[in-house]
């Protein structure tokens, strides 16, 4: 008898693995960026003339709040949004963003806990993003 | 300073200058197009010096091995030493036909003078003998003996003005290519299948929805077709046929303005499309032509549900030249 090979998330296994790694990414990045194009909080911020350059993006943003690895730094984190700043990017926009990204992880049925440690992540590059 | 040297001329690059520009600031004439890294006109061949990946992107793996780069997103960091390329990847071609179907777009039927291989939905760059380069997609099947091109007239443009009027049958070019990744890739059969098209947007969709349904898709596949006004569409009568002999298939004509009712719908096509699917979870889609209708039908595709991987498209864009 075959007994099946469930990976069990342990007490050492990170954030990143316990979503389902990059694959959860994947999962996640075109509902990701659907959310936020309807959300007209932050839509227009989000330039859609290259849509697989600004999806790529999205999937870069979902790998760092996984807990994924990423090389982001804050140095980049305030280059990459400074532009937006100038337009007009504040705290607002930030919640809008973190709050878009709970709903996604809650349409893939993650649970709470997880969701707060993303929300966590998300919330560190706060200001870096909005450059104070 | 990078100093690059093409043929017998040598020229310094100015910060953030590609190697394009370079070279016609200095009056090298290099055949270009797009200057967006997709027509594939300005190909060169770097004989010495290190070409930057993202010149090469999208270029068949062959072409790279053999130093082959596109000038207009070249911008070398090292000295480079570059030639004319294209002549052994290049193969010959005859107009064996030209075809009014509407006030402004013809049919060009080649014959090649070597094997061609293309995906339907490819492009081809098209090389006048005095080295006048513009790209096209194909419209037909590998296996139908002929090269088939729509060419939409571009108001002083110089190649669509002489395949309109100045080119005759028995005429030589070359023909480059094939490039992109918008073609019908078989498997997921039963997935329904949305294109649309602009103007001449219809050439890679043709060969498309026919590579499409003799690989035995069998899920629906819906064809819009728009023109500014009904006398902007063409091949009405073909896709009619060929929506009434495969019963998964559908094609649907539309236009802006029309000064009488037809056999076509009346309105902007992406509302017309959205008028008949709004829903588009698990659907493939294919887009071309007009780059502003291209892009915003992408987003209404994506946003009704269709996958982004699962969207493809071709937006034709304009010659900076």
């Amino acid at each position: 008898m075959h007994s099946k090979c469930i990976f069990l998330p342990t007490a050492n296994s990170t954030l990143f693995d316990q979503l389902g790694g990059q694959a959860a990414v994947e999962a996640a990045v075109d509902n990701f960026y659907r959310k936020v194009l309807k959300d007209d909080r932050v839509s227009h911020f989000f330039d859609a003339v290259d849509m697989d350059r600004q999806r790529a993006k999205q999937k870069a943003f979902l790998t760092m709040a996984f807990g994924g690895p990423h090389n982001y730094s804050g140095k980049d984190m305030r280059t990459g949004h400074a532009h937006l700043v100038a337009r007009g990017l504040n705290d607002s926009h930030v919640d809008a963003i973190i709050e878009l990204l709970g709903g996604t992880l809650r349409d893939m049925g993650v649970q709470e806990a997880l969701i707060q440690q993303v929300a966590a992540i998300a919330e560190s590059t706060r200001n870096d993003v909005l450059n104070r | 300073m990078v100093t690059v040297r093409y043929g017998t001329h040598t020229c310094e690059l100015k910060e953030g200058e590609s190697l394009l520009d370079g070279l016609l600031r200095h009056g090298v004439p290099v055949a270009h197009a797009c200057k967006a890294g997709s027509c594939g006109s300005c190909l060169l061949r770097s004989v010495e010096g290190q070409v930057p990946p993202s010149a090469q992107a999208g270029l068949k793996d062959s072409w790279k091995a053999r130093g082959y780069f596109l000038a207009c997103v070249c911008h070398p960091t090292g000295d480079l030493i570059a030639e004319p390329g294209g002549s052994d990847i290049r193969i010959a071609a005859t107009i064996t036909a030209l075809d009014h179907l509407t006030h402004d777009v013809v049919r060009v039927h080649l014959a090649c003078q070597a094997p061609f291989d293309f995906r339907p939905g490819q492009y081809l760059t098209l090389f006048r003998d005095d080295g006048l380069a513009r790209s096209y997609s194909i419209a037909n099947l590998p296996e139908e003996r002929e090269i088939e091109l729509h060419v939409r007239r571009v108001p002083n443009g110089r190649m669509s003005g002489w395949l309109f009027e100045g080119a005759r049958t028995g005429a030589q070019v070359q023909l480059q290519g094939p490039s992109g990744e918008c073609f019908y890739v078989p498997g997921r059969q039963d997935q329904p299948i949305l294109l649309i098209a602009t103007g001449t947007g219809l050439a890679p969709l043709y060969g498309i929805v026919r590579d499409a349904l003799r690989s035995g898709h069998r899920g629906p596949i819906h064809l819009f077709h728009g023109a500014t006004r009904p006398e902007g569409l063409y091949l009405a009568k073909e896709l009619a046929a060929m929506s009434a002999a495969h019963g998964n298939m559908s094609y649907t004509a539309c236009v802006l303005q029309a000064d009488a009712p037809g056999p076509f719908e009346i309105g902007q096509i992406g509302q017309v499309v959205a008028s008949r699917f709004s829903e588009l979870d698990g659907w493939r889609g294919f887009v071309c032509g007009d780059p502003s209708v291209v892009r915003s039908l992408k987003q209404q595709l994506f946003l009704a549900g269709m996958a982004m991987r699962d969207i493809y498209t071709d937006a034709f864009l304009p010659s900076a030249a």
